[in-house]
C-alpha cells in the first residue's frame, strides 16, 4: 500500500492539510494514535490499582510460592495439595502440553486419512468422509466434549463392573486402566536403546538419501531401519535380564489401583479434539491434494509406478507445502481449544489457574498467566511451524 | 468440460461403461482393495442404522409422559425435550411472554436470510439491521408499548446465543476494518499497534478472554462503575472476533490490485476516501464467503459463554438436564441443541460454498 | 475525514485523563442514591439462594438481603439480586458490581484480610461433609481411603477435603467441576464415590433428588465453615448497617419478637424491645438508618428463627435442625452483642 498519506495538492485547504507536507501529518496522526492508547491503558491500570490499593486486595506472585492446599486428579509429575502454586501451575502446564501434543499428533493422522477418503474412487468412503467432515464441522466443539464425557459417565459400567476387553486391561467409568511393566533397569535400557535407534534411522536414512542422489545407488532403509527399532530395544531389553513383572491395575477398595489410568476427563477431552480438528484437517488436505496438478499424477502413472506411490512420492511432497501455513492454523486451534477441559475437569492450565484465582482472589495475575501460556505455546508452535515450511520449501529445487 | 456430450456421430461407448453395473463397478468395486472397503462400510451401515432409527424413531416416547415411562422404553425420550423445551429455548424468560424471544429470533433470522441475498448489500443492509436489533432490544426488554420489563438476567436460550453472535459480529466489524487497516498502513505506530492487538488476541484461547471480562474487567473500571454480566461477555465476543476478522479483511486488502490504489491516489483522493470509495467495496466484496466462515466459528464459539455463566442455548441445555426427575436423558437434550446448531452451520457453510461458486463465475467472466 | 479521528482521539484523550478523578461515592451512600441494594446470590443452592419457577428469589442467603433493603428502605423488592459463580463472586463484590455478597461464602482469614474484603456475623454455622451411595456400603468417612471425590474448585471445601485426608493418613482422587449442576452430575451418573461440600448444601441436594433414600449424608463433620454476608473495605457504616441487620433478627428471636406479634410488642414496656424497635429511639440514627428499622426487618422478614425454619428447617425439603444456629440461650452459637 505504497503513498498511503499522498494525494496533496487539492485545492481544499483544511487545518490538516495546512500543516505541510504528509510526513508531518503522518508523525502527528501516529502520536495521537499512540497517546490515545497510552492514555486508555493508562487509564485502565490506574483505576485498577487504585481499586486494588483502596480495598487493600493484594497483588503480585508472591503467591506462587505459598502451599496451594489443593489436590489435582491427574498428574504427570509428583504434586500433593502440600505443594505450592507455583508448582501446580507446573503441573496445568505438562497436562495442557501432554493434551496438546496427543492431540496434534492423532488429528494429523485422522484428518489426513479422512481427507484422502474424501478423495476416494470408492463412492462410498467418499461419501461417508463428506458426512463426518460436515457434521463434526457444524457442531461446537464444547457440545462434542460434553457429548463424549457424558457417554463415559453416563454409559460405561461402575468399577466393580468393569468390562475386561484384554486380561489386566479395565473399562468403566472411572477411565481405562491398562498394565505397565513395574520398574526395572531392562525396561531403562531398552527405553535407551529405542532412543539410540530412532537417531541412528534418521542418520541411516539422511546417508542414505545422499548416496543416492550422488550414485543413484539404493539402499534399504525401510527394512533396516524396523530392524534397528526393534533390535536394538530387544537386545537391551534381553541383556538388562528380561524382566517379566508386570503392574497390573486390580480392583481394591472403591477403585483400581496400580497400573496406569487414562481419566475420563482426558479422554473426553482426546476424543472430542481429535475428532473435531480433524474434520477441518481433512479439508485441508482435500484441497492440499486437489491443488496438485492432476498432469502430476497421471505422469507417476504413466511411468508404472502405483496410486499409492504416486502419492506418496509425487502428490503428497507437492501438496505438503501448500497444507502447512493452514495445518498450523489447526495445530494452534488446538491446543488453544484445549482450554475447553476447564469445562469437563481436565486439570489443564486454565483449570489450575482458575482454582488459584478462586483460592487466592488474585484474578489479574491468574488471567495473565494464562495468556502469557498460550501465546508461548502459540509463538513456539508458530515459529517451528515456519521453520518446517522453510525446510520444505528448500526441498524444492 | 471432463464429459463432452455425445453427438449422433459419435461412436457408441464401449460395453460396460454405461448403467448401473457399471456404475457399482466404477465407484465401489473399481479394485479388490475398494471392493473389501464398501463390503465393510455396507457391512457396519446394516449394523448401525436400524438399532439408531430404533432408538430415534420405534422405540421413543413421544408426546407428554413422565420419566418413568420413559425409563422403561428402549428409545430415545422425547417426552424430556417436550417438557422442558421452552426452557432449553428460551431459559428463565418469564413464562407467559415467551413469545417476545421467539418473535426476536424469527426477526434475527428473518434478518439473516434476508443479508444471504447480494442485492440487499448495497444500501439496505446497515438501517435494515439497526432497526432489526433495535426491534429485538425492544421485544427482550420491553418496559415500553405496555411491555413488561425483563432484566437481562432473566434472558436464556436461543435468543442470546443468537445476540451474542449476531450483535458481536456487527460490533467487530467496523473494529476489524480499522484493524485491518492498520496492519496494512505505511505508519509504524499503527501498524504495530495493530499487529500486536490482533496477533495477542489470536494467540490466546477465547476462553481466557472470556475469564478477563468476567473477573477483570470490574477491577479496570472506576469504582462505581459497572457493566453489566452478559454486556461484559459481549465485549470479550467483541474483541475476539474484530480480531479475527481484521486477519480475513486484510486478506481482501491483499488481494487487491496495486492499481487500485494507485489509480484513487492519481484521482487525488485522501487517504479515507481512497478507502472508503475504491478499497474497501472491493476488498469487503472479495471476502464475503470467508466472512461468512468467520461468523460460523464465532456462532458455534458462543457456546464458551457457558463457562462464565452466561445462560445461552448450552447453558440452557445443561439447565434442563440438572432437573433431578429428568436425570440422564443427556442424549436426546445434547441431540436436540446439536440439530440448532447443525442447521445453522450447515445451512452458513453450504452458503458460503455457493457464494465462492458464484464469485469464482464473477472473477472468470 | 481525518479531522473528524483526530478530534475523536484528542477528545478521547481528555476524557482519559478527565475521568479517574471521578470518585464515586461510599456504599452505604450508593445504596441510598440508587434506591435498592445489590445482592450477590448464588447461581442456585436450595435453601441458601435460588429462583423458583417464577423467578422470584428464595433461601437464606436472599432473606437477609430481603432484610438489609427492609432495613434502609423499609421495603423487601428493594433489592436486586445477582446469580454469582464461585469463581465471580470476590470480584464482583471489589470492583462495586454488588454492595453485599450472601452466597454462603465461608469466613477465613485470607479472605478476610488479603481479598480486602470484610465479614460480618455469620448466619449460618455449617461443616463439610460427605455423601455417599448407599449401595457403597461406607458409614464413615474414615473408611474412604482411596476413594474417588467430587469437589466444585475454588471453594473452602476442596481445601478442607485435601486437609482431611492428609491429616488421617488416607488417599483420593479428586474430580473437579465448576459448576454446581456438573459436579453433582458426575456423582449421581457414578463417575464419583463421593461428593463433598457444606453439610446443608449436601442436604439441599439430596433434597432434590428423585430417591433420597440411596444416598447418605455421614456423620462426621470435617471442618467449620462459618457462612455470613460479606462486603468490601472501605464503608465502615454500610459494614455495620449489614452486622446490624444480622444482630437484629437474632435479638428479635431472644427477646420473642415475631411477623405475627411485631406490631403487639410495639406496645412493650421492655427497654430492650423498645430499643430494638425504635419506640425508644436513638440505635437507627446511630446506624445512619430509620429508627424503625427493627420493626421492618421483624415486620417483613421475621426474626432469625423464623427465616431458619422457612428457608431450611425441619419442615423444608433440606430438613435441618437447629444444632450450632439455635440461640446462645438454647445451647447454639447465635448470639446478639445488646443494643444499647
Amino acid at each position: 500500500m505504497a503513498g498511503e498519506m499522498r494525494g496533496p495538492g487539492r485545492p481544499q485547504p483544511t487545518l490538516i492539510e495546512r500543516l505541510g507536507d504528509e510526513r508531518v501529518r503522518a508523525v502527528l496522526f501516529q502520536v495521537l494514535v499512540a497517546g490515545a492508547v497510552l492514555a486508555l491503558v493508562w487509564y485502565l491500570v490506574h483505576n485498577t490499582l487504585a481499586n486494588l490499593a483502596r480495598q487493600e486486595i493484594a497483588t503480585g506472585f508472591g503467591f506462587l510460592d505459598r502451599p496451594s492446599n489443593f489436590a489435582i486428579g491427574d498428574t504427570l509429575v509428583d504434586y500433593s495439595a502440600a505443594d505450592s502454586y507455583g508448582r501446580a501451575f507446573l503441573v496445568g502446564i505438562l497436562n495442557t502440553l501432554r493434551v496438546a501434543l496427543i492431540g496434534i499428533v492423532l488429528t494429523t493422522m485422522l484428518g489426513t486419512v479422512i481427507g484422502i477418503a474424501r478423495l476416494s474412487p470408492n463412492w462410498l468412503v467418499a461419501r461417508l468422509a463428506a458426512v463426518y467432515v460436515d457434521t463434526v464441522r457444524n457442531i461446537p466443539l464444547l457440545l462434542q466434549l460434553f457429548i463424549w464425557y457424558s457417554v463415559i459417565t453416563e454409559s460405561f459400567p461402575h468399577p466393580r463392573q468393569a468390562y475386561q476387553p484384554l486380561p489386566g486391561v479395565f473399562v468403566s467409568k472411572r477411565g481405562l486402566m491398562f498394565p505397565v511393566p513395574e520398574a526395572h533397569p531392562g525396561w531403562t535400557a531398552a527405553l535407551i536403546a529405542l532412543g539410540i535407534a530412532v537417531v541412528a534411522v534418521i542418520a541411516l536414512a539422511v546417508w542414505a538419501k545422499r548416496r543416492q542422489d550422488a550414485s543413484g545407488a539404493r539402499f534399504p532403509v525401510a527394512t533396516t531401519g524396523a530392524g534397528l527399532l526393534l533390535g536394538l530395544p530387544l537386545i537391551a531389553y534381553l541383556a538388562f535380564g528380561a524382566p517379566t513383572a508386570f503392574d497390573v491395575p486390580a480392583l481394591r477398595g472403591f477403585n483400581f489401583r496400580g497400573g496406569l489410568t487414562i481419566t475420563p476427563e482426558l479422554t473426553a477431552l482426546l476424543l472430542g479434539l481429535v475428532i473435531y480438528t480433524a474434520g477441518f484437517i481433512a479439508e485441508i488436505v482435500r484441497s492440499g491434494i486437489l491443488a496438485v496438478s492432476r498432469g502430476q499424477s497421471e505422469a507417476g502413472l504413466s511411468l508404472g509406478l502405483s496410486r499409492g506411490l504416486v502419492l506418496r512420492l509425487i502428490v503428497l511432497p507437492q501438496a505438503l507445502r501448500i497444507i502447512i501455513p493452514p495445518l498450523t492454523g489447526q495445530y494452534l486451534n488446538l491446543t488453544k481449544n484445549s482450554s475447553l477441559a476447564v469445562a469437563i475437569g481436565y486439570p489443564d492450565v486454565v483449570s489450575v489457574l482458575n482454582t488459584t484465582i478462586n483460592q487466592t482472589g488474585q484474578a489479574i495475575e491468574g488471567v495473565l498467566m494464562i495468556m502469557g501460556v498460550y501465546l508461548s505455546i502459540s509463538l513456539s508452535i508458530a515459529i517451528f511451524m515456519n521453520w518446517y515450511n522453510a525446510h520444505v520449501a528448500l526441498v524444492e529445487r | 468440460m471432463t464429459d463432452p456430450t455425445p453427438t449422433d456421430t459419435a461412436p457408441p461407448p464401449p460395453a460396460g461403461t454405461l448403467g448401473p453395473l457399471a456404475w457399482l463397478r466404477a465407484n465401489l468395486f473399481s479394485s479388490w482393495f475398494n471392493g473389501l472397503l464398501t463390503v465393510l462400510i455396507l457391512w457396519g451401515l446394516v449394523e448401525l442404522i436400524p438399532p439408531l432409527v430404533h432408538w430415534l424413531v420405534i422405540d421413543s416416547v413421544w408426546g407428554p409422559a413422565d420419566p418413568q415411562t420413559c425409563r422403561l422404553a428402549d428409545g430415545a425420550c422425547w417426552a424430556f425435550i417436550h417438557e422442558k423445551y421452552r426452557l432449553i429455548l428460551f431459559g428463565t424468560y418469564p413464562y407467559d411472554d415467551q413469545w417476545r424471544p421467539l418473535l426476536a429470533v424469527m426477526i434475527i433470522v428473518a434478518l439473516l436470510a434476508a443479508s444471504c441475498d447480494p442485492r440487499t448489500w448495497c444500501r439496505l443492509i446497515l438501517p435494515m439491521w439497526a432497526i432489526g436489533i433495535a426491534l429485538v432490544l425492544v421485544l427482550m426488554f420491553g418496559g415500553v408499548f405496555g411491555l413488561a420489563y425483563v432484566e437481562n438476567t432473566r434472558w436464556g436460550g436461543l435468543p442470546v446465543t443468537l445476540l451474542l453472535s449476531v450483535v458481536g459480529l456487527a460490533a467487530a466489524f467496523p473494529v476489524a476494518i480499522l484493524l485491518a487497516l492498520g496492519r496494512r498502513s505505511d505508519l509504524p505506530v499503527v501498524k504495530a499497534l495493530s499487529v500486536v492487538y490482533i496477533e495477542m488476541i489470536r494467540g490466546v484461547p477465547l476462553i481466557s478472554l472470556l475469564f478477563m471480562s468476567s473477573v477483570m474487567l470490574p477491577l479496570f473500571l472506576p469504582t462505581g462503575v459497572t457493566i453489566d454480566k452478559l454486556l461484559r461477555a459481549q465485549i470479550a465476543m467483541i474483541m475476539f472476533a474484530s480480531a479475527y476478522l481484521a486477519e480475513v479483511i486484510r486478506g481482501g486488502l491483499q488481494g487487491l490490485d496495486n492499481g487500485q490504489y494507485e489509480a484513487a491516489d492519481s484521482l487525488g483522493l485522501g487517504y479515507w476516501q481512497k478507502v472508503r470509495l475504491v478499497i474497501l467495496p472491493q476488498a469487503l466484496a472479495m471476502v464475503i464467503p470467508p466472512i461468512v466462515n468467520t461468523f460460523i466459528a464465532f456462532f458455534k464459539d458462543t457456546s464458551l459463554v457457558l463457562i462464565i455463566g452466561i445462560f445461552d442455548l448450552m447453558t440452557a441445555a445443561k439447565a434442563a438436564l440438572t432437573d433431578m426427575y429428568w436425570r440422564g436423558f443427556y442424549k436426546e437434550a445434547y441431540l436436540f441443541v446439536a440439530v440448532f446448531y447443525f442447521c445453522f452451520c450447515f445451512f452458513m457453510s453450504k452458503y458460503s460454498k455457493w457464494l465462492e461458486a458464484r464469485t469464482a463465475r464473477g472473477v472468470r467472466r | 475525514m481525518t479531522k473528524q479521528v483526530l478530534g475523536a482521539a484528542a477528545a478521547a484523550f481528555a476524557l482519559a485523563l478527565a475521568a479517574p478523578a471521578a470518585y464515586a461515592g461510599e456504599t452505604f451512600d450508593a445504596v441510598k442514591a440508587k434506591g435498592f441494594v445489590q445482592c450477590g446470590v448464588n447461581t442456585g443452592l436450595p435453601g441458601f439462594g435460588t429462583p423458583d419457577s417464577n423467578g422470584v428469589w428464595t433461601g437464606l442467603d436472599v432473606d437477609f438481603c430481603r432484610a438489609i433493603a427492609a432495613a434502609v428502605f423499609g421495603d423487601t423488592d428493594a433489592v436486586k439480586f445477582t446469580p454469582l459463580s464461585a469463581q465471580q463472586r470476590f470480584t464482583a463484590l471489589q470492583s462495586g458490581e454488588i454492595d453485599v455478597l450472601l452466597r454462603n461464602t465461608t469466613w477465613t482469614v485470607t479472605r478476610d484480610t488479603s481479598l480486602g474484603l470484610n465479614f460480618a456475623p455469620v448466619t449460618f454455622y455449617d461443616g463439610q461433609g460427605f455423601m455417599v451411595t448407599t449401595a457403597l456400603g461406607v458409614s464413615s468417612a474414615y473408611e474412604l481411603d482411596g476413594a474417588t471425590v467430587c469437589v466444585q474448585p475454588g471453594t473452602t471445601t476442596e481445601l478442607n477435603l485435601a486437609d482431611f485426608f492428609r491429616a488421617n493418613g488416607m488417599s483420593f482422587e479428586p474430580v473437579v467441576i465448576e459448576k454446581l449442576d456438573e459436579v453433582v452430575g458426575a456423582f449421581v451418573s457414578g463417575r464419583c464415590d463421593v461428593y463433598t461440600t457444606d453439610a446443608s448444601g449436601l442436604a439441599g441436594t439430596r433434597s432434590t433428588f428423585p430417591n433420597p433414600g440411596d444416598y447418605l449424608v455421614l456423620p462426621e463433620l470435617v471442618s467449620k465453615e462459618p457462612l455470613g454476608p460479606v462486603v468490601r473495605h472501605g464503608d465502615d457504616q454500610w459494614f455495620d448497617v449489614v452486622k446490624w441487620v444480622v444482630f437484629a433478627t437474632i435479638q428479635a428471636e431472644e427477646k420473642g419478637i415475631t411477623q405475627a406479634n411485631v406490631d403487639e410488642t410495639l406496645e412493650s414496656t421492655d427497654p430492650v424491645v423498645q430499643r430494638l424497635l425504635g419506640t425508644n429511639p436513638g440505635m437507627g440514627e446511630a446506624l445512619g438508618l430509620p429508627d424503625d428499622f427493627a420493626y421492618q426487618i421483624i415486620k417483613l422478614v421475621g426474626n432469625y428463627g423464623e427465616i431458619f425454619a422457612r428457608t431450611v428447617g425441619p419442615d423444608t425439603p433440606l430438613g435441618l435442625e437447629r444444632g450450632l444456629n439455635a440461640l446462645w440461650t438454647d445451647g447454639g452459637l447465635m448470639y446478639s452483642p445488646p443494643f444499647r
